[in-house]
């Protein structure tokens, strides 16, 4: 790990130690915050009795379907929109509006992507007889592929942030539903637990993401 | 009559307008016949449809008019095989390492791996790559990306090289030093080449024949025969000679460069 990471690391860990402090030393109330070790402890409890396991696999079921759609659709409508200028002029207010949503979030991805592809690739396509097909995918694709990664990183944390958002109000399990419900009955330990879970596996996710890109992209970019 | 390797008869472009832009009448019309394994070299001002000519020559671009014949075969709508084109802009690709895009075009026309290997090492150690066959064009400087595009389109084995600009970006004395390179690629290889540069000095050296164009829309106002030796580097700066042709050159662009500029006819005292 590199020094930056570790003043990284440290900064969290402080931050941290001093919730914990604040916690304990009842300058935060029991029934605002639990202190970091109790969420910690709760978390583990929870997942142990095996009570919210059909919440975290419907969950994780949703955030994959919506993450899988976007993707897909995202792209495939990213790239119709690049083919027709007048579509994409009117769609333009609706992009700048809903960028929030996964699937807008991919569209705007690629079409960032395929507006980056320098002009001169498709004159190198055709001074070597490359057909269409053949030209994007072996020329256009990995041109564009930064910017797709980021539309992929992109969606996926709008999906968990969309699929969590609208089981709080619409959904009767997952764990936005337990989240919300633990709230409303006052289970601090059990909303903590949840929230750090949450938390700990979106992180985890992007941190995984986040090591593969520069892996992929460290040499492109001349690192 | 001589039967030329390629041959423009009566060829003019106008780019068509485009939503509000008028039309562009960018070259031509212009007849020009290349002898088999000749260097000849394009000087002209910016802008004045030297890419343009490149481009038609190559079957990137539709004449409006005339017509183009590469090997006895006419030139429409697709890039005829045994043309080799480098582009003005970098066309380097980015994702693969100089190894892998000198190596692009060989696979793709499923060239056996052994003989792809050879031809792909050989053409990395004639452009001076050897060191960097493993870096990505990121890591290099901008004329050591183009010439991993010169290897690129070497590896193919064209038999006509067109080359836009190749080292616009470079300064005065590796662009020479990159001229003789260029020179051992045409003399071994015995292609036939046609440069665009607008360094008159470049031209004038490297070249068989200098043809130099009017300002927009380009046409041949003159086309100087240097008489060099097939055998020649950059050292024929120093002959005596050389600062005849260079001088011709001016003489004939001087004027039209001032009014690529926006000047009147020789407006500037002269
Ligand atoms: N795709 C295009 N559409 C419209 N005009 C163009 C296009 N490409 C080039 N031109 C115009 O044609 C003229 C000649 O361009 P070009 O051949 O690139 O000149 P040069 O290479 O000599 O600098 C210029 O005025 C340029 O603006
Ligand atoms: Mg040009």
């Amino acid at each position: 790990m590199g020094r930056l990471a570790w003043i990284r690391l440290g900064v969290i860990a402080g931050f941290i130690g001093l919730l914990e402090i604040l916690c304990r030393g009842g300058a935060i109330g029991r029934l605002t915050m639990i202190p970091p070790s109790e969420m910690a402890a709760a978390l583990v409890e929870l997942i142990a009795s095996g009570a919210v396991d059909d919440d975290i696999g419907r969950t994780l079921g949703s955030v994959a379907a919506a993450f899988t759609l976007a993707v897909v659709f995202g792209f495939v409508g990213g790239v119709a929109l690049h083919a027709i200028p007048r579509l994409r002029r009117a769609a333009d207010p609706l992009l700048a509006t809903y960028y929030a949503v996964p699937f807008f979030v991919m569209i705007i991805a690629t079409l960032n992507g395929l507006d980056r592809i320098p002009r001169v690739l498709d004159k190198v396509a055709r001074t070597h007889r490359m057909r269409p097909l053949e030209t994007a995918l072996r020329l256009k694709l990995p041109a564009a592929a930064p910017y797709l990664f980021t539309g992929v990183k992109l969606a996926i944390a709008y999906s968990f942030i969309g699929v969590i958002a609208s089981e709080f109000i619409l959904a009767a399990s997952g764990l936005g539903y337990q989240i919300a419900y633990a709230y409303n009955n006052f289970d601090n330990r059990t909303m903590y637990a949840l929230m750090l879970f949450v938390l700990t596996l979106v992180t985890t996710i992007n941190m995984a993401l986040y090591v593969w890109e520069r892996r992929l992209q460290r040499r492109r970019l001349g690192r | 009559m001589t039967v030329f390797h390629a041959e423009l008869a009566g060829v003019a472009r106008t780019y068509p307008g485009v939503a509000g832009h008028p039309a562009v009448h960018a070259l031509g019309p212009v007849d020009l016949g290349l002898v088999r394994g000749e260097f000849f070299s394009v000087v002209g001002p910016s802008g004045c449809g030297k890419s343009t000519l490149l481009e038609v020559l190559a079957g990137l671009s539709p004449a409006s008019t005339g017509t183009i014949v590469f090997e006895g075969a006419p030139v429409a709508g697709a890039v005829p095989d045994g043309i080799g084109v480098v582009f003005q802009e970098d066309a380097s690709f980015p994702w693969l390492s100089v190894w892998d895009n000198v190596a692009f075009g060989l696979r793709r026309a499923g060239i056996e791996p052994g003989e792809t290997e050879r031809r792909v090492r050989e053409a990395i150690a004639f452009m001076g790559l050897k060191d960097f066959a493993h870096a990505y064009p990121a890591q290099l400087s901008g004329g050591m990306r183009q010439r991993v595009c010169i290897a690129r389109t070497l590896v193919l084995r064209p038999r006509l090289i067109l080359l836009d600009e190749p080292f616009g970006a470079l300064d005065a004395q590796t662009r020479l030093l990159m001229g003789d390179e260029l020179l051992r690629l045409w003399r071994e290889t015995g292609a036939t080449v046609l440069l665009i540069t607008h360094a008159l000095d470049e031209a004038a050296m490297l070249s068989d024949r200098v043809g130099a164009m009017s300002a927009r829309p380009g046409r041949f106002i003159d086309i100087v025969e240097t008489g060099w030796p097939r055998e020649r580097d950059s050292r024929i700066v120093a002959q005596s000679g050389f600062g005849k042709i260079t001088g011709r050159l001016w003489t004939s662009l001087r004027e039209e460069s001032l009014k690529a500029l926006g000047h009147a006819h020789g407006a500037a005292a002269g």
